[in-house]
């Protein structure tokens, strides 16, 4: 039964995203566009050359962080919607300390890189902590909480950090996670070192998991709150940490964008959408770290792959969030794909 | 401050009207045990559906053409949330996943079909809008009339009439006293006959009808055009209105006119004298905090139907 259910875990996962693949094809001859034409634009915007391949390690990076933060509180049995969220003010707070901050580079970017971290398991917190000690959905409470973070922080950026201005300065050199032999060897790409530290959160997430104590009781937690609160688990604590440090990998990602990509924080119209493509990324990858690091790279291809196909393939770029919104249909109705493949075994026995 | 009032209450009700009619369409599905976080997505079709069969068909059906094309999203929005149905009830998915994917499809589908057809990111904006009219007789009450019924969207009121139908229908009829039954407690509602999963898709499909209806409201009566930044949060509003509301159609439309009110503050808050020094964002903010104040218990208590969110599989306890 063990190796059944690890069969289905890589099955259901592979199928649903050649389903959805297959999907946009079909969607792409109904309206008239060549699929073929389309996904080797999408190809060659993805892994055609050098700068193409930096582009898209640097749209993979938040991907793989907001997708932890996702998968983290799974683990708990706790659904954080409120990556968004967390990614926006770990944004802010990153790029705050970037500018407010006057300080030698081993100081300053960890300063920065932590600040963003922190800022984002504060907005885990509040959540965890209403649904530890009130029972309150944490669906709701962290949808609530993304528009919050969206509205403050345009406030502040247009009011604190700027004079009504929509983006802000460039942060210090000092605070920058940019690099120039990256950049070098990727024909200035925007790619920076914040893939290693995404990397290395896939892996503090790994060892937390599997190889902690506090990592077993997050799980049990998940599986049975009452079985495991009756074995002398502190249930509210686990509750409330696996919201924090979840929010903590979204704050992160946020950190990533503001102290690698931009550089700086813009008034935004609408969400990042980081942190809704995180729970994309956290279900395709099964929730396990290793699940999350590749399926943050396949749509962080896919997306950047997106921006070749309109001027190659007259294919407009959204026909990427339909697929991711189909491969999340076929994960979530994982049921289906079960049903196929118990059916298919018995019809070849 | 019967200029504040005029100035206030038909944009209150302008502002309120798509909030009610998606909330509702959240009060049903959430009744029958179906949490409905896709209700953004169904904002974003019914508003899609509405600009483009309005942009498409203004030549055929003339200043008719606003009803139409709102009658063609509901349909529509129905049959797009058969996705949901589908995914929640017959596959056992989970609601919040299914409807985060419901969201990101139909931004996506509407997008895309407006990159394919209009060659650019947005539509152009639509001829025949729904305008303001004085609603005959009622205008002439005195104090109330240009307050309530002068220069007002007749679809406001629609909203209204709406939220007490379905109150109607949900409290007074055998179907309501199902549904909710469905939403409790489905096993004991299958042991009397109840057919949940039946049930459950009828209220999903009535969710996507009206989010249709809310969306479209929303893009011919504010917005005028669809982009991908056309629906940006209204629908999660709608869904803070049902909680806020405690799954009751009336609370919702109260809630959904509160809500209209602080969105409406925002806009008009330079006018009115004790608004002024209040920061927009705090306004901006408001419906937001509130929902989580009142869900915390701050508010008074806030039950969701029992079943909400658990899949009905036949024959488990």
């Amino acid at each position: 039964m063990t190796s059944n259910n690890k069969l289905f875990g890589l099955l259901v996962p592979i199928i649903s995203v050649i389903i959805g693949l297959l999907a946009g094809a079909v969607i792409m001859l109904l309206s008239g566009h060549d699929p073929i034409q389309g996904y080797t634009a999408l190809w060659n915007g993805a892994f055609g050359d050098a700068y193409t391949i930096g582009e898209t390690i640097r749209r993979t990076t938040p991907l793989i962080l907001t997708g932890l933060a996702v998968a983290f509180a799974f683990k708990t049995g706790l659904f954080n919607i409120g990556a968004e969220g967390q990614v926006i003010v770990g944004w802010l707070a990153a790029v705050w300390v970037g500018l407010a901050i006057d300080a030698p580079m081993i100081v300053h970017l960890p300063l920065a890189i932590i600040a963003g971290a922190l800022a984002g398991s504060l907005w885990g917190f509040l959540p965890g902590l209403l649904k530890a000690k009130l029972g309150v959905h944490e669906v709701i409470i962290t949808i609530m909480m993304n528009y919050i973070a969206l509205f403050i922080t345009n406030e502040i950026i247009r009011s604190v950090l700027t004079d009504q201005n929509t983006t802000t300065e460039s942060i210090a050199g000092t605070a920058s996670l940019a690099s120039e032999w990256l950049q070098g060897i990727t024909f200035y790409s925007r790619v920076h070192y914040g893939i290693l530290i995404a990397l290395l959160a896939a892996f503090i997430m790994w060892f937390i998991i599997e190889r902690t104590s506090y990592g077993y009781e997050l799980k049990s937690v998940g599986y049975n709150l009452h079985a495991s609160n009756y074995a002398g688990m502190n249930v509210s604590k686990n509750i409330i940490l696996s919201m924090v440090i979840g929010g903590a990998f979204a704050g992160l990602a946020g950190a990533m964008e503001g102290l690698g990509t931009y550089g700086t924080i813009s008034v935004m119209a609408g969400f990042t959408n980081l942190g809704f493509d995180g729970i994309a990324v956290a279900l395709l990858g099964s929730n396990n770290a290793i699940g999350v690091v590749l399926a943050a790279i396949l749509f962080g291809a896919l997306k950047e792959g997106a921006g070749e196909m309109p001027t190659a393939a007259g294919v407009p770029t959204e026909l990427v969030d339909i697929i991711i919104a189909l491969i999340i249909f076929f994960v979530a109705s994982s049921y289906i794909i079960r049903w196929a493949v118990l059916r298919f075994k018995k019809e070849e026995k | 401050m019967l200029d504040i009032l005029q100035s206030i209450v038909p944009t209150v009700l302008f502002y309120s009207a798509p909030l009610i009619l998606t909330a509702l369409g959240g009060v049903f599905s959430e009744r029958s045990g179906v949490v409905n976080i896709g209700l953004e997505g169904l904002m974003v079709m019914g508003a899609f559906v509405g600009i483009v069969f309005n942009l498409t068909f203004a030549d055929v059906f003339g200043t008719w053409t606003p009803w139409v094309s709102i009658v063609v999203a509901m349909v529509i929005g129905g049959i797009f949330s058969i996705i949901h149905a589908v995914a929640s009830v017959t596959f056992h998915a989970n609601q919040v996943v299914s409807g985060v994917a419901i969201n990101m499809l139909a931004l996506g589908v509407g997008v895309y079909l407006t990159k394919v057809w209009y060659d650019k990111g947005q539509t152009d904006m639509v001829s025949q809008p729904f305008y303001t009219t004085d609603i005959a007789i009622l205008e002439k009450i005195p104090v109330i009339g240009p307050i309530f019924f002068q220069g007002v969207y007749v679809t406001s009121y629609l909203a209204i009439i709406l939220a007490f139908v379905a109150w109607y229908v949900l409290y007074k009829t055998p179907f309501g006293l199902r549904l909710r039954a469905v939403g409790e407690h489905p096993m004991a509602a299958d042991t009397n006959g109840i057919k949940v999963e039946r049930m459950r898709y009828v209220a999903v499909i009535l969710s996507g009808v009206l989010g249709g209806l809310g969306g479209s409201v929303f893009a011919l009566t504010i917005a005028s055009n669809f982009s991908s930044v056309t629906i940006v949060g209204q629908g999660f509003m709608a869904l803070a209105a049902v909680i806020f509301g405690k799954w009751h159609p009336l609370g919702a439309m109260g809630a959904a006119l509160f809500f209209g009110l602080a969105q409406s503050l925002s806009v008009v808050s330079s006018g009115v004298p004790f608004l002024e020094n209040v920061p927009q964002v705090l306004l901006l903010i408001a419906p937001y905090v509130l929902t989580i104040l009142a869900l915390a218990g701050f508010i008074g208590r806030a039950d969701a139907p029992r079943a909400n969110g658990v899949p009905y599989i036949k024959g488990s306890r």
